[in-house]
């Protein structure tokens, strides 16, 4: 049957991608031209973003290695894109050998990407889903095979939340995943901020701009306005902070100024 | 592993951290430095072992650049700080102690390779990852198709399969795609549909605001709207639909279609219009029925100052006797026919007529000039009704009378409008029935009161509503107190005090004065006993009470029983009744009628001759009946209220007083009002008087009190 002439068009990915990019910030090569593209416009202005990158996967690492430390070894990484290196799954399963981990998101690449690299690992598998919808993500195959809600999950949101605009309400959908975790469960988080970026903000609105540009708004939250997302957990030392201060294995002054860009946090519930 | 201070491992070590720290800003790994450099450890002996070996190996420098590759060092940097790492360090820290020249010209050798090492690593790794993500991408790709697809198959099938009309057409209005819903709604044929254009199919109903809802929705104003529309179909027949119209936009939002979902409604309309139809028309003659009668009435009574309205109330006359006599089936033929000549006589705009019931019929008119027109529409009526009607092969004369209202608008209830036409057409039937009566207020007002009293006298004897007034007889040669008559009166909640003219005659027409007259009778003879037991040892005559008897009551079979025994329970003897019987309902008597009274009077009871004068009594006749007492109409009486009197009433008064007198009865006179007119009577002859003169009629205490001055004067 012909296809009729008003149906919607299938994924395009002469469209950015923000996976893609954050791909690319990390030296990754799975990204088309239109990423790099989109990576580069941005980078005009903020010349460091592949270190607010880099720092984001290195706090990534030591909280999961905190919460396995915690005793907790299921994982939920919201938003986990297209898995260069270094990531949760590797961390927690070097870590803890049977540490299970379902990976979120909602763009179809990345999806099939990641489905690709985590081919015969009966431990780690992904779901093509919006953080917007928890249900979807709660009841998906995936986490009914893998976790176990009854026992503690580690909820990561790194890099993610700020491409959540108010109006979707982005406070809900972290209650509605919180509400649906065991007591002691954590919850990973990172988020873009104005606060702590080495430029001046209108420089630094020159790379939202170029988010906006390619329909994926970057959301810059104040420090209060990301702590809010953190109601009904008990804040992990040291607390709501820029990345590189967030249990450090080396000191923090070595680290590039971009790196503290924006917030990280870690919090756990009773 | 422990390392001699500054022997070769702690040399090595140095190195592997200056290399670590050279590199790691360049790096973009998730490693912390010092794991960073432990990963560089191995790759800075594999340096220090190759530098030092007999042969060069090319291979082992190639390793170490493709290793760096793998560690995450995918920055050109990472090899160019690599490289001065390497160019200025290694020697210094792995090369002790050997020739120098020599080690220098291997450390630039294992450069070289660890360049094409890593470029060739860095091509290797960027292809496969490019490979991957194209593979992701055209998976990613299948699955979005794939899904795409089975949506789009669960569409179709909505579609094709849907009860309601899809269609979807540009926004100038060419009709794109349609589904088979929709197709049959139009009588089927593709090329009837598809490729034609929206803005083709107006119809006559179209409320303007449909095209405006339109406008509006392809200019991108409007998301939806929801309308009731008509089509044509191509054979020229209408479709009626609920049609909701949406706005498709593309994902820039653009508006792009109009999607038209529509539901058939033609039937329903159809069902709508026959149910109204039917519940609004006679199903016998298809005439309007009385619902659709008191719409158009009530309408036309508030169409406010200025407008008029004429009504004629058809009623046939002897229509239940043509039922009785040939059977229902033909009076309903009958009605039918005159229905269908009733029809023709109302034609003209503003005219209707409906059937109420049975054979009972209404024409409206309400044109200009209405006091004519509803005239001549009666005349048209009674004219369309001398045809006679054959039925059943009978030539069936059919005649009807017509009440017939006319008025303006504003001032009536449809209801009182339609009782004034029903009483008014009573009065044409009354009158001999064939002919049309023209509805006047005071007429109605009578009527209209008769009726309510008939309704009302039943409960009104329940109720108590009656009471007695007495009016003294008295004795014209001494002026004595002799008796009185009992005179009933009804105490309406609403009229107040009516005498006994205004609802007797219905009383009598209903039966009830049957009841009424006993209770009369037991209130009056109770009253005589108690006016007895109060004059007792006085010397005047006992007094007597005076009963009046309806032609109704004279006939009832328990006359004679109902009044002994009102006598024996009262304890009263019979001389203390007098029964008032008028010449009227004597008129004629059989001895069958004569007995009641016959038997009464032997009993002692007396009976007067009311309203003597008035018939064409037989005075030959007198002798026969078994009455004691005349009493005179007060028409002879009239004149003698002035004095001289009429010469010639007073030869009658005188003749009848004698003739009485020699048939042994007794003469009372009625309406005597003044002392002359009492003088004179007594003069003549007469027994007893009753009037004005003496005593308004009045409760039973004032004929005490008067028969008590009576006895006293």
């Amino acid at each position: 049957m012909e296809r009729p002439a008003w149906a919607p068009r299938s994924i395009d990915i002469s469209v950015p991608s923000v996976a893609r990019i954050y791909d690319f910030y990390l030296g990754g090569s799975h990204n088309f031209e239109v990423d790099r593209e989109a990576a580069r416009r941005a980078m005009e202005f903020m010349p460091g973003l592949p270190k607010i990158m880099q720092a984001n996967r290195a706090f990534m690492r030591r909280a999961v290695r905190h919460a396995v430390d915690q005793g907790i070894t299921q994982f939920l990484d919201i938003g986990s894109g297209i898995p260069t290196f270094g990531n949760v799954h590797e961390v927690a399963q070097a870590a803890s050998p049977g540490a299970r981990v379902v990976y979120v998101d909602r763009d179809p690449v990345a999806v099939a990407h990641s489905q690709a690299v985590l081919d015969g690992n009966a431990h780690a598998d992904v779901v093509a889903a919006d953080l917007l919808k928890p249900q979807d993500i709660l009841t998906s195959p995936q986490v009914e095979r893998l976790l176990d809600l009854d026992r503690p999950v580690a909820l990561l949101l790194v890099a993610i939340l700020h491409f959540v605009e108010d109006a979707d309400d982005p406070y809900g959908s972290v209650a509605q995943l919180s509400d649906a975790l065991a007591p002691g469960s954590m919850l990973v988080l990172t988020h873009a901020s104005y606060e702590g970026i080495p430029l001046p903000a209108e420089r630094a609105g020159g790379a939202v701009d170029v988010y906006k540009d390619i329909r994926n708004p970057l959301i810059m939250r104040s420090r209060d306005e990301i702590a809010r997302f953190f109601e009904g957990y008990d804040m992990v030392e040291p607390g709501l902070v820029p990345m590189p201060h967030w249990r450090p294995d080396t000191a923090p002054e070595d680290e590039d100024p971009y790196a503290f860009s924006g917030f990280a946090g870690v919090g756990r519930t009773a | 592993m422990s390392a001699e201070p500054d022997g070769p491992e702690d040399r090595l070590r140095r190195f592997a951290t200056i290399w670590s720290r050279a590199v790691f800003p360049v790096t973009l790994t998730s490693l912390t430095r010092p794991e960073f450099e432990k990963q560089l450890l191995p790759l800075a002996r594999r340096l220090s072992r190759a530098l030092r070996a007999r042969t060069f190996d090319a291979a082992e420098g190639r390793a170490v650049g493709a290793a760096l590759v793998a560690a995450h060092c995918t920055d050109p940097d990472a090899l160019s700080r690599t490289l001065d790492c390497v160019d200025a360090y290694l020697v210094l820290y792995c090369g002790e102690g050997g020739d120098q020249e020599g080690l220098r010209a291997r450390s630039a050798r294992l450069q070289h390779a660890m360049a094409a090492g890593f470029a060739q690593a860095l091509r290797a790794r960027t292809l496969a990852e490019q490979e991957a993500i194209a593979q992701a991408a055209l998976r990613a790709q299948g699955v979005v198709a794939q899904a795409l697809h089975a949506s789009e198959a669960r569409f179709r099938a909505v579609f094709e399969g849907a009860a309601i009309g899809i269609g979807i057409a540009d926004l100038d209005g060419n009709v794109l795609e349609v589904n088979g819903a929709l197709l049959r709604m139009f009588g089927g044929g593709e090329h009837n549909v598809r490729g034609r254009n929206v803005r083709d199919w107006t119809h006559a109903d179209d409320s303007p605001h449909v095209w405006r809802l339109y406008e509006e929705l392809v200019r991108g104003e409007r998301e939806h709207y929801h309308v009731e529309k008509a089509f044509y179909r191509p054979d020229g027949t209408v479709l009626w639909t609920n049609l909701t119209v949406s706005l498709l936009r593309d994902a820039d939002g653009n508006p792009q279609y109009q999607l038209a979902l529509m539901e058939d409604t033609t039937e329903r309309r159809l069902l709508n219009l026959r149910l109204r139809y039917e519940a609004t028309h006679d199903a016998l003659t298809g005439l309007p029925n009385r619902t659709l009668f008191f719409e158009r009435l009530e309408k036309v009574l508030n169409a406010g100052p200025g407008h008029r309205f004429g009504l004629c109330y058809l009623d046939l006359d002897g229509f239940k006797t043509i039922n009785d006599s040939l059977g229902h089936a033909a009076g309903d033929r009958l009605l039918v026919e005159v229905a269908d000549r009733l029809q023709s006589c109302a034609t003209a705009p503003g005219e209707m007529v409906a059937r109420l019931g049975g054979d009972e019929f209404v024409a409206l008119t309400t044109g200009p000039d209405t006091r004519r027109e509803v005239d001549e529409l009666a005349s048209r009526i009674m004219n369309a009704l001398v045809a006679p009607i054959s039925i059943d092969g009978r030539e069936l004369t059919v005649r009807g009378s017509i009440g017939i209202v006319e008025g303006p608008a504003g001032e009536r209830s449809a209801a009182e409008v339609l009782r004034s036409a029903d009483i008014t057409m009573y009065r044409a039937k009354s009158a001999g029935g064939n002919r049309f009566e023209l509805a006047d207020a005071e007429a109605d007002a009578r009527a209209i009161t008769r009726h309510g009293l008939t309704t009302a006298l039943p409960t009104a004897l329940d109720r108590g509503e009656f009471f007695i007034e007495y009016q003294p007889l008295v004795h014209l040669g001494d002026g004595s107190v002799r008796g009185a008559e009992a005179l009933v009166r009804w105490l309406h909640p609403q009229h107040g005090v009516l005498g006994p003219d205004r609802f007797i005659p219905l009383a009598e027409h209903t039966g009830l004065i049957v009841p009424l007259g006993r209770w009369v009778l037991e209130q009056s003879v109770r009253q005589a006993k108690e006016w007895r037991e109060r004059h007792a040892g006085t010397a005047t005559a006992p007094l007597r009470i005076n009963v009046n008897l309806s032609p109704c009551q004279l006939t009832h079979p328990g006359l004679v029983q109902d009044t002994v025994d009102i006598l024996e329970t009262a304890g009263v003897d019979p001389d203390a009744l007098c029964l008032e019987v008028t010449e009227s309902a004597l008129i004629g008597a059989d001895d069958d009628l004569l007995k009641p009274l016959r038997r009464l009077a032997e009993m002692g009871v007396d009976i007067a001759l009311d309203d003597f004068g008035t018939g064409y009594s037989n005075l030959a006749n007198l002798r026969r009946l078994p009455v004691s007492v005349l009493k005179l109409d007060r028409s002879f009486t009239q004149s003698m209220q002035q004095f001289p009197a009429d010469p010639v009433d007073l030869k009658i008064v005188d003749g009848i007083v004698s003739l009485a007198h020699s048939l042994n009865l007794a003469v009372t006179v009625e309406g005597v009002e003044t002392g002359a007119q009492a003088e004179q009577l007594r003069i003549l002859g007469c027994d007893t008087a009753q009037g004005w003169y003496y005593a308004r009629p009045g409760p039973p205490e004032r004929l005490h009190e008067l028969a008590m001055a009576d006895t006293s004067g």
